[in-house]
């Protein structure tokens, strides 16, 4: 909503300046979001009359005139405007003006004759952004004076930025009566006389949705003429309102729409069959409206109709069969008041929103029809003529808005706010705020007048309290309140330390769209049912992710794209997959990494990273809780055959995946380098066992190493298993610390040496003991995976 | 006959001094001192003397011996003091090279924040809690007193999967989801990721929020802003200026809008604060007795405040970011300037 300030103080004038001002509305709730002039800096330009012209000796289209300025003498100036006309009063910038964007009048001689000035356009003045000649002033308009006096150009329009509680606020008179309120002042509205019936002619009209209209009001009036010209002080105010001029009729709606915040609407009564109705639309009605569209109506949807057809959306915009144009000479008023429960969302749902939908929507004032129509027809008619006909107005009070008193407690007020307030207090902030107040014995019952819809509870009183007193007048208190001790959970790990692990491990840490491009998702995750935005921002985000490596492989992208040849990022976040219909949020952490195993340095021979130097980081990550895993292989449609691990717990549950990505996807996204992923459920994951001790051994372990001859099928994780199945109490420990392939192995073999720590719990291990060990353990090797002992 | 004691101790002497390392000294040590050393030998001759010379005599030789052992203690220091520095010297390396292994990595600079906000409120005792970011129509904005076709509906720009099913458009979802489940008092703060359909300049289709609120009998506007007012001193590790405003917020009765002053111009009027000199950085307000309703606790028994801010805002103003979507690009460039 933006107004003129000047407009505004005609109301009311505090003695504060704008800035104070402005100040005191954003305070109070009225977010001012812009304060700027009305008019670009310019000076010099007063009104002037065209006395006489003649054409110019030596150019077709200049003329030379002669203008009154308030000067001793007339001053000849040379004009090149189609419009330019004896009689005619315009802005003339004098010699010395300056004119906006610092452009100074000088005498000057156009084609061989001197011209002491310039006669203005409103494009010239600053004052729009296209000019079709010179601007037109009244005929009335004062010959001589400053044109920026003249025109009050000397304000600012200042722009609130209104929640949408305060639709009380959405005109002049209401910013006017709540600035009153702030500075303690009177003011009064615009006053508004009963116009005198000229004519008998009148519409029926018939509100058949009661529910939805409780105030109907029409007017038909004739003769008006189409061609009128709206003046120039209502132009300049509904242009400092953001409002285009268009003709007389619509211009003064608008106008009476800013000043009290009732919309009106106007339709040609020519064009219209027998009666007004208003009334739901029939399923499969459609309207032509004034922008252009033509929409097909529910049952759900408020209309104006004639006898024949649906004129008007009720209350959000009129129809373009019906409107008022530059033959109407009779009008039809309508000034309503529709329920906010029956146009809100209505707009919203036909892709619309206008003036009269945002205002009906937060709650026009259901007292304000009357004032509101004569006002219309006193403008009609003193701008257009024409004669009035009586009101035809149908009023179901039952449906009317009711405002019922709301009790504010003492104690309340007190302890919500923690302030004591003196009783006179607060009873003159809602005495000024226009509100009936009854003193109770512990408190206040108020009653909200009209204009105000957002008054319903006691919080809502002492919202207003708070706010007239200021917020910043309010105490600030420390909290001291009751306190708990806080938790320590151990049994599950912080994912806070986690990602410190992986931070300190090299990765950095990134947070991509939860939103994805189809075509990555289906080429990662081909398998996953995904879940579809109905609105997406844009096509490349359109499917929620169902694993992090999308946004993780685009982030990588953007950054090899950018001379980065070593990327580390991991994410934290939601995946979201649907499962036999439900839409599944699951916790995630994945990393990505690609590049070499370690930023370049001296000491260290580059080398790209591989498979174990992440799944090192990934086993680190387990390290945290002390989970045993199982890193198994298998297939993944994003992976490389025989580089990818399905990560299971220990009872079997799928904890993750960790693997090369396919060559395939690797070319198709856009890579040249391979490229590692993992993502694992952070429930999962964070699962922790609370440590439980075990005793130390006070007899000394040994190591011994074995060198194994297997098949190049058998996985190390299958010998450990098969050593670790043989149940051997004492033995601590298996480490693989070599595998070898070529001579003295035969091709398809390899071999793999373990070392083993075995320690007893009740002895010293001796040589004997620990070769009936290994014997058994060697026996159970040979039979399950058909190893031998290597020479 | 053999040299005399005075000959081989002149000429062990002797050989101590010429000896150049460990090795040659061990060497002399053994050729006097050893099992057939020259002193050795000469204690073992005593034997042939009678009583009183030999004691005599070993006196002498034990004389020499000492004399002998102190010399080559002595060269031994010299010896092992000279072989350390040779040693040291060898092993000088140039310490300006840099160390060796994997780099450390950084946090996102969001998470850094939230962590820093969390942290603040976690010393009073706020209890971090989070939901589901696919939240249902209810919970988004139903049960926080914003029913259907309300105006305040128009200020999320929502992301739909059906007509029930949205992407949370704010973090308040977790207030009622909280309250649902557990008994005042509460004291929570719920970051995360929201959603609003809405890409520009300053905004992107997602970002991080966090709410905070506070439910116990008997608490007031004035705790709302005294635990606002020292959070965002905290935050900012300043005594900033910080101001209410009356705002709207359809789940809160009163609501306010929180600014502070520009941090960037100090309050005197820039291009990040629109000259006017205040920055907005959160809503805040007393729960609605219709958010209490919906979770049946008793707003005569109960008050409390909630609070939400976006993170994005408060990182960009702690850290001076200029551009918000530099949030989601994920360039190392970026973000390895908050490492």
């Amino acid at each position: 909503m933006q107004i003129s300030e000047a407009w505004l103080r005609e109301y009311v004038n505090p003695a504060i300046n704008t800035e104070q001002l402005v100040e005191q509305l954003t305070m109070a709730g009225l977010e001012v979001d812009s304060v700027t002039p009305a008019a670009a800096v310019f000076s010099g330009v007063v009104v002037g009359e065209v006395l006489a012209m003649e054409p110019h000796p030596d150019a077709d289209r200049l003329r030379v005139c002669k203008v009154a300025a308030g000067e001793a003498e007339p001053l000849q100036i040379v004009c090149g405007a189609s419009n330019v006309r004896v009689g005619l009063r315009i802005p003339a910038a004098l010699i010395g003006a300056v004119l906006p964007g610092d452009f100074k009048i000088k005498k000057s001689k156009l084609r061989g004759v001197e011209s002491y000035g310039m006669l203005c356009s409103e494009k010239e003045l600053g004052l729009a952004a296209d000019a079709n000649g010179l601007m037109e002033l009244a005929v009335d308009a004062p010959v001589g004076v400053d044109i920026r006096n003249y025109l009050s150009l000397n304000d600012n329009i200042i722009e609130v930025d209104l929640t949408p509680n305060r639709a009380d606020c959405l005109s002049v008179e209401g910013i006017a009566r709540e600035v009153a309120a702030l500075n303690k002042m009177d003011w009064s509205a615009t006053q508004v006389e009963k116009y005198a019936v000229s004519h008998t002619d009148t519409l029926t009209v018939s509100v058949k949705a009661t529910d939805a209209c409780p105030r109907y009001l029409g007017r038909l009036l004739k003769g008006v003429n189409p061609k009128a010209e709206t003046p120039l002080w209502m132009q300049e105010r509904l242009r400092r309102s953001g409002v285009r001029s268009l003709s007389a009729v619509v211009d003064i709606t608008n106008y009476v729409l800013i000043e009290f915040g009732q919309p009106l609407h106007t339709f040609d009564a020519a064009k219209l069959t027998g009666g007004i109705s208003v009334r739901y639309a029939q399923t499969d009605e459609s309207v032509a409206l004034l922008n252009g569209q033509t929409i097909k109506l529910d049952n759900e949807t408020l209309i104006i109709a004639d006898d024949k057809q649906a004129l008007a959306l009720a209350g959000v915009m009129g129809g373009s069969e019906s409107a008022v144009s530059d033959e109407t000479q009779d009008v039809f008023l309508e000034c309503a008041f529709f329920t906010p429960q029956s146009i809100a969302g209505k707009a919203r749902n036909y892709g619309l929103h206008t003036d009269s939908s945002h205002r009906f929507e937060r709650g026009v004032d259901p007292t304000l029809q009357e004032r509101a129509i004569e006002r219309a027809t006193q403008l009609i008619i003193n701008i257009a003529g024409g004669s009035v006909g009586a009101i035809t107005e149908v009023t179901t009070a039952a449906t009317l808005p009711q405002r019922f008193a709301v009790l504010l407690r003492k104690q309340r007020l007190e302890k919500t706010l923690g302030i004591a307030l003196a009783d006179e207090q607060v009873v003159d902030i809602f005495q000024r705020l226009g509100m009936s107040v009854q003193t109770q014995p512990d408190g206040w019952s108020v009653t909200a007048p009209g204009f105000r819809f957002d008054i319903a509870i006691e919080a809502d009183l002492i919202e207003e309290i708070a706010r007239i007193v200021g917020y910043n007048n309010l105490p600030n208190s420390s909290l001291l309140m009751r306190s708990e001790l806080g938790k320590a959970t151990e049994a599950v790990l912080d994912l806070d330390r986690v990602k410190d692990l992986l931070v300190d491990r090299g990765y950095q840490e990134a947070i991509t769209y939860s939103f994805v491009d189809e075509e990555i998702q289906q080429a990662v995750a081909p398998d996953d049912d995904v879940i579809r935005l109905k609105n997406p921002i844009s096509s490349d985000l359109s499917v929620m992710r169902t694993t992090l490596w999308c946004g993780l492989l685009k982030a990588a992208l953007h950054n090899t794209n950018r001379q980065q040849n070593r990327v580390r990022f991991f994410e934290t976040g939601l995946r979201f997959v649907n499962k036999d219909d439900d839409m599944q949020q699951q916790k995630m952490l994945s990393g990505l990494a690609l590049g070499s195993a370690y930023s370049e340095q001296w000491g260290i021979a580059t080398r790209k990273v591989d498979f174990f130097d992440v799944k090192a980081d990934v086993q680190a990550l387990f390290s945290l809780t002390g989970a045993d895993v199982q890193f198994v292989p298998a297939k993944h449609p994003a992976l490389h055959p025989g580089q990818t691990a399905e990560i299971l717990s220990q009872q079997g549950q799928k904890i993750g995946w960790l693997g090369m990505l396919h060559p395939t996807l690797e070319k198709q996204l856009g890579f040249d380098t391979q490229i590692f992923l993992f993502e694992l459920d952070q429930d999962l994951l964070l699962n922790k066992q609370i440590p439980k001790f075990k005793p130390l051994s006070k007899y000394p372990s040994v190591r011994r190493d074995l060198a194994l001859i297997v098949k190049e099928e058998i996985a190390a994780s299958e010998i450990i298993n098969c050593i670790k199945g043989c149940a051997e109490p004492t033995l601590q420990d298996i480490v693989v610390f070599d595998i070898y392939r070529g001579q003295g192995v035969e091709e398809g073999s390899k071999s793999v040496a373990l070392s083993l720590i075995i320690q007893d719990f009740s002895q010293t291990l001796t040589d004997s003991g620990i070769d009936a060990i290994f014997s058994r353990l060697l026996e159970t090797l040979t039979t399950k995976i058909s190893a031998k002992l290597r020479d | 006959m053999s040299a005399t004691l005075e000959e081989i101790l002149a000429q062990a002497l002797q050989q101590l001094r010429d000896a150049q390392d460990l090795n040659q000294l061990d060497l002399v040590r053994v050729h006097y001192l050893g099992k057939k050393g020259l002193f050795t030998l000469q204690m073992k001759e005593l034997g042939a003397l009678d009583p009183e010379q030999r004691r005599a005599a070993g006196q002498v030789i034990n004389q020499a011996k000492d004399q002998f052992q102190q010399q080559l203690e002595a060269k031994k220091d010299v010896l092992q003091n000279a072989a350390l520095e040779e040693r040291l010297a060898s092993e000088g390396i140039d310490v300006t090279l840099p160390g060796r292994g994997q780099a450390v990595a950084g946090l996102h600079p969001v998470t850094t924040t939230l962590r820093r906000i969390s942290k603040i409120f976690a010393s009073v005792g706020f209890q971090v809690v989070e939901g589901p970011e696919i939240e249902d129509d209810y919970h988004n904005f139903e049960a926080l007193n914003i029913p259907a076709h309300h105006p305040a509906r128009a200020m999320h720009d929502t992301f739909y999967f059906d007509a029930h099913t949205v992407l949370r458009t704010h973090t308040s979802p977790v207030q009622i989801r909280v309250m649902e489940s557990e008994k005042p008092p509460l004291k929570v703060i719920a970051p995360g990721r929201v959603y609003r359909c809405d890409s520009d300049i300053t905004h992107t289709p997602m970002f991080h929020q966090v709410e905070g609120f506070l439910v116990d009998t008997d608490v007031s506007f004035a705790d709302l802003k005294g635990v606002v007012y020292e959070f965002l001193r905290a935050f900012f590790e300043k005594d900033i200026q910080v101001r209410f405003r009356p705002s709207y917020f359809p789940f809160t009765e009163p609501s306010a809008e929180v600014d502070i002053e520009c941090v960037m111009c100090g309050g005197q009027g820039c291009r990040v604060c629109s000259h006017t000199g205040w920055l907005e950085v959160m809503g805040c307000g007393m729960i609605h007795p219709e958010v209490f309703k919906a979770v049946n606790i008793d707003s005569e028994t109960y008050s409390g405040f909630a609070f939400g801010m976006g993170v994005e805002r408060l990182a960009m103003l702690r850290y001076g970011i200029n551009d918000l979507r530099l949030f989601f690009e994920n360039d190392l460039k970026f973000l390895e300037q908050f490492n």
